[in-house]
């Protein structure tokens, strides 16, 4: 990839990779270990054009970045556990109203303000459940410093396409480690932005679905009405309550991402001749994965490997492949077994499936999974 | 597999370890081409409580990126000398400050016990400037790292106007073990 290179903490990448993906507005309010994200974009965004508000709590912040991505910016917060709770009473308002915006959750440990400098990985279901009703999550899950860069631009053009909150779950371990990356040139990640109407406002409709399953949307103060409501709405974007048109409103919220899966999927797929164990991993555990990998290798078991990039949908294609081939399938997470329930309904019981569970603060080491290698084969 | 070498630098929150990691790393990964990645763990206050950067450097790729099998551990505190040491390979280093680690761990170590502190305070006249004495200790224990690219990262990270007292620092600090 042609472009700086630079020695970067995974917080800074984030904060780098929302410029690049043409972010112009964080409100925030800072928490360990999300908080050099705010810290960065406080020096960098007014210097640009941008603006930066540290709001007075995070259910304002998140408020701030859905009118600022109403009037056309491109907007982020960032945050940690106890903050991502406050949150998502207004993630849910921008999953109903189509508001792209993006949303980092740093992982800590522990409910409540638990472990604050302590990583974890608990918040993964809630991710996807934790506003109430039927939505649609994407949840984006990196395990190095540049991924959480180009994921992060990833982020932002998925949010853009789908006109719906997308979520980067990082964790306090890759958020502040330091590796070394490339800052892309301009020009050499794409950039995606939300289409706009090329009607007349008089014409517009903000929830216009006649041209396909995303509207388009205008600009606040751009002379277009939209009126925004958190209520269930029709085509104009006033509430309604009619069966006939609830009904399909909410099941097209959801298709804007089942039936984007080519766009939303990714995740890293490796496969070893004769491997009967198996493992699922995300973030910085699939790195202890890897080197636990690699030192079965060396004892001569072979183990397969999925790890998902796109958390969210979850990648259920690999993971039944995987389960088809292999007899046991270790997921370890730092948490008390949360991503192991979804693996467990993907492979249709193909295969055992077993934890390694941490939450005491320290990260799972390869040897916490190694022990587990040599004890299932 | 790829050599991987471990460093820990640990301390008390406050004396500039994680900065005095990332300095380090910074060296070997922007100016000396090999892999390094740093991390840290900290307490939630700060300062105080015991507080270690960890640098990873390989040749290969670096999965996981904490330290296991430390190859060089610096304890500039009793604390985290008695915490972190554990941790510390057999035949590996330990570089210890004099004043603040008196009481050595048993073991097969090669240690250097020195006036690290007291080279910031006395030599330089700044206390502060302790993590950079230690990072030109390290860089004269260190193969795969010259003092001229510690003291290239050292310069970039460091505030305006205290260069010349980080210069001072990191040289007094590498002539400690050369």
């Amino acid at each position: 990839m042609k472009g700086k290179e630079v020695f970067f903490q995974g917080n800074e990448a984030c904060a780098e990779g929302a410029l690049y993906a043409g972010c112009r507005f964080f409100g925030g309010y800072p928490i360990t270990p999300s908080t050099e994200i705010a810290e960065i974009l406080s020096n960098r965004l007014p210097k640009i054009g941008g603006a930066f508000i540290q709001m007075e709590d995070e259910i304002a912040a998140m408020a701030s970045i859905i009118g600022a991505s109403l009037v056309g910016k491109k907007s982020l917060t960032a945050t940690s556990g106890p903050g991502m709770s406050l949150k998502l009473e207004n993630l849910g308002f921008a999953c109903i109203t189509e508001v792209p915006c993006v949303i980092v959750n740093v992982m800590r440990g522990g409910p409540s303000t638990g472990l604050p400098t302590g990583p974890g990985q608990s918040d993964v279901m809630q991710a996807k459940w934790g506003t109430h009703g039927d939505h649609p999550a994407v949840v984006l899950a990196p395990a190095s410093v540049q991924e959480i860069f180009n994921e992060t631009v990833r982020a932002f053009n998925l949010a853009e396409r789908l006109r719906t909150p997308v979520i980067l779950l990082t964790d306090e371990i890759i958020g502040h480690m330091r590796e070394k990356i490339v800052i892309p040139e301009e020009g050499v990640l794409e950039i995606w932005d939300r289409s706009r109407p090329d009607c007349s406002p008089e014409e517009f409709l903000p929830y216009d679905t006649s041209k396909g399953i995303v509207p388009p949307m205008a600009d606040f103060g751009s002379g277009y009405r939209h009126h925004v409501t958190g209520l269930n709405h029709d085509a104009s974007g006033f509430p309604t309550n009619k069966p006939s048109l609830v009904q399909p409103e909410e099941e097209r919220l959801m298709a804007k991402v089942t039936e984007n899966l080519d766009i939303i999927e990714k995740y890293e797929h490796l496969k070893k001749d004769g491997a009967k164990v198996g493992i699922v991993a995300y973030g910085s555990s699939a790195r202890s994965a890897k080197a636990a990998i690699k030192q079965a290798e060396e004892e001569g078991i072979p183990v397969d490997f999925v790890r998902p990039i796109t958390l969210w949908p979850y990648p259920t294609e690999p993971t039944l492949e995987m389960a088809g081939k292999v007899d046991v399938i270790i997921v370890p997470e730092m948490n008390l077994g949360q991503m192991i329930d979804e693996v467990q309904r993907c492979i249709l019981g193909k295969a055992r499936v077993i934890g390694v569970n941490r939450v005491d603060g320290d990260p799972i080491t390869p040897e916490n999974i190694l022990e587990k290698i040599r004890e299932v084969v | 597999m790829a050599d991987r070498y471990e460093v820990r630098l640990s301390g008390a929150g406050g004396q500039g370890l994680v900065l005095g990691g990332v300095i380090l790393a910074e060296a070997i990964a922007l100016f000396e081409g090999i892999n390094a990645v740093q991390t840290q763990s900290y307490g939630p206050e700060a300062r105080g409580g015991a507080s270690k950067s960890e640098v990873i450097i390989s040749d290969g790729d670096i999965d996981y990126p904490k330290a296991t099998k430390i190859d060089l551990l610096l304890c500039l505190t009793q604390e985290s000398c008695d915490k972190y040491s554990v941790d510390l390979k057999e035949g590996g280093i330990l570089l210890a400050d004099s004043r603040m680690v008196t009481k050595l761990p048993e073991g097969n170590y090669k240690v250097y016990h020195l006036p690290i502190i007291d080279t910031a305070k006395d030599k330089v006249g700044k206390v502060f400037v302790a993590n950079i004495v230690a990072l030109g200790a390290i860089a004269g224990l260190l193969k795969s790292v010259s003092l001229e690219n510690v003291e290239k990262a050292v310069l970039r990270r460091v505030p305006k106007g205290t260069e010349s007292l980080n210069r001072r620092a990191l040289s007094l600090g590498y002539e400690l073990v050369t």
